[in-house]
């Protein structure tokens, strides 16, 4: 490099780690956001286990008491687990006492949870209920007599649920999960989430991308009109749809809002020469996966929620799932699905929401675009000569139903500057 | 041995040959990514059920793809070779441990087990999925057809994306 400043490396600060300045204005991004390990730790202090409400899962995934689930804070193991009395509990999947990661299975039910490697036994709300040989052997060995069992349950997070969707936090003094989400924001929560789901499975997938780029694409109605072809073409999401983009007082919730047309979609010729991914004569030999059966009370057909920081939701036709967002290092993040259907779903309405779930997941129609997309973002980011990304589009006291915008994120983004204190 | 059971085994043998054949050259065809071709292994109201081992062990239906009828398995055909992006990858499938189970008239339960390589531009070879097949064969007039294929994935943890079917 010939001095002129094009790596963008600063001096180094005294312990060591990059110096990082974020560059001026709010229209750029730089790229060590999204591949420096020393930012990925702070995110995990500062946003996963500060001050926020984590997505754990949906209450229809453990309905009954007894019933747990692997899952995640972050990108820390956890287990929730329903309770006798029907609560949820969320602890850490780590021994308390040498560290096993103990719960090894997906999904199950229990009425104790045993790490294998000492047998050290924990109740489903995470309490140590028993420690084997505590008072040795022949009055020998085992734990001191001062050992208190109380004090040496699994780490437990704090929980809240909204409708059948469960949140985790680290903070003990967290505001409600009504008052973290806002009026508007949980309006449109509560539009799809009722409490009366029903699980009709998991996807789980590996991104080789940061995790927060995936919070960017469901903030970004930009690409959502032009790199997916059913989105577009069959009016899911088009530059014709009555449309709003959300974006919460702080900035780190959203939500991409749409109205789907009875018909095909109108668009401009101008705006179809825009759109390469729009094929106005394409015709599916099945047109049942397209089909909207009418079952919420809201004039969106389509609902994208970003929850920070670790939750996106989707309602779009009949297509409803959550997807949890676990960062694995800055460059690589793992997605959970929990796609579901409704409990008064007759055998055709399961059909009908498998077939139309062909769209999404990680070998839908939207998924393989997605998951190819934010792979190269990544390639780009991580091997090419740093440099800062645009998000230049729109302007922030635009109106809501603006769409070729990168106003979301650039909010998400003042939010996220603030906690990281970059 | 009497001669009913040796004549079954004789049928479950002859079936599993073709079976074998039929596999052979399902997975070339998918190795070549002719996604009009792969449809034309399977009957017009054939189910084609790609689910992860997870679920299905759970009773959780959802599918990774779900076709029902041949109508859904060209539009997946379709969409892959008109409008998808992705990054230029070579498949290679290998399907093996073929067994027929049963032979009952014109239809044969079979199963054998799947394995699908991908190889992307500068990357090594991974296992893009590793699997069970759970298969109705029917004996048509156009030959042996699908009539229902159900695959089984262990790999619940996908890496990135499934583009082509397996």
């Amino acid at each position: 490099m010939d001095g002129d400043g094009r790596t963008g490396l600063d001096e180094p600060l005294a312990d060591g780690r990059a110096r990082r300045t974020w560059p001026d204005g709010d229209t750029r991004i730089p790229d060590w956001i999204y591949t420096d390990p020393d930012i990925y730790r702070d995110e995990v202090d500062r946003i996963f286990l500060g001050r926020h409400w984590n997505f754990v899962g949906l209450e229809c995934e453990v309905p009954n008491p007894g019933d747990y689930i692997r899952s995640y804070v972050g990108p820390v193991p956890v287990v929730v687990t329903r309770d006798m009395d029907g609560e949820i509990h969320v602890f850490e999947n780590r021994c308390a006492h040498r560290g096993v990661e103990f719960c090894r299975e997906y999904r199950g039910t229990a009425d104790s949870f045993i790490c294998p490697y000492h047998n050290w036994t924990y109740s489903l709300k995470g309490d140590l209920s028993a420690v084997p040989f505590r008072r040795g052997v022949k009055g020998k060995g085992g734990m001191p007599a001062g050992f208190d069992m109380a004090e040496h349950g699994l780490r437990k997070f704090f929980v809240a649920t909204r409708g059948g969707v469960m949140f985790a936090s680290a903070c003990a003094d967290m505001e409600s999960i009504e008052d973290y989400l806002g009026p508007e924001v949980l309006e449109e929560f509560d539009a799809t989430f009722d409490g009366e789901m029903k699980l009709l499975g998991l996807h789980r997938n590996i991104i080789p991308s940061n995790w927060k780029l995936y919070q960017e694409n469901l903030k970004d109605p930009y690409h959502a009109t032009l790199l997916h072809t059913y989105l577009t073409t069959f009016g899911l999401f088009v530059s014709s749809n009555e449309s709003k983009i959300l974006v919460d007082p702080l900035g780190r919730h959203g939500g991409l809002l749409s109205r789907r047309p009875p018909d095909r979609p109108d668009v401009s010729e101008e705006d179809q020469s825009n759109m390469q991914a729009f094929k106005k004569a394409m015709e599916l030999n099945d047109p049942r996966v397209l089909e909207f059966v009418r079952e919420f009370d809201s004039k969106w057909s389509g609902s994208v929620l970003t929850i920070w920081p670790s939750l996106t939701a989707l309602r779009q036709t009949n297509i409803l799932n959550t997807r949890l967002l676990v960062p694995r290092g800055p460059n690589e993040f793992i997605m959970i699905w929990a796609v579901f259907g409704r409990v008064g779903d007759d055998e055709e309405m399961v059909r009908h929401r498998l077939r139309q779930n062909n769209i999404f997941g990680p070998a839908g129609f939207l998924g393989i675009e997605d998951n190819e997309a934010l792979k190269f973002l990544q390639d780009g980011l991580m091997k090419a000569m740093p440099a800062d990304g645009l998000a230049l589009l729109g302007d922030d006291d635009e109106t809501p139903d603006t769409i070729i915008t990168e106003r979301a994120i650039r909010a998400m983004y003042r939010y996220y500057r603030g906690v990281m204190g970059l | 041995m009497s001669t009913a059971l040796a004549k079954d085994r004789h049928a479950l043998r002859e079936a599993r040959f073709e079976i074998e054949e039929f596999n052979y050259e399902y997975a070339a065809t998918l190795d070549r990514m002719d996604v009009d071709g792969w449809v034309e292994f399977f009957t017009d109201d054939a189910l084609y059920y790609v689910v992860a081992r997870d679920n299905e062990e759970a009773g959780l239906p959802l599918g990774l793809i779900y076709c029902e009828g041949k109508a859904m398995m060209k539009d997946r055909a379709f969409a892959l070779l008109n409008t998808e992006m992705f990054a230029p990858r070579y498949l290679n499938l290998s399907i093996t441990n073929t067994r027929a189970l049963s032979v009952d008239g014109p239809l044969i339960k079979a199963t054998a087990n799947y394995l699908l390589v991908e190889t992307l531009v500068e990357e090594t070879s991974r296992v893009q999925q590793v699997g069970k097949y759970y298969d109705t064969f029917r004996r048509t007039d156009a030959g042996l057809l699908l009539a229902e294929r159900k695959c089984v994935y262990d790999s619940v943890m996908i890496e990135n994306c499934l583009v082509f079917p397996v």
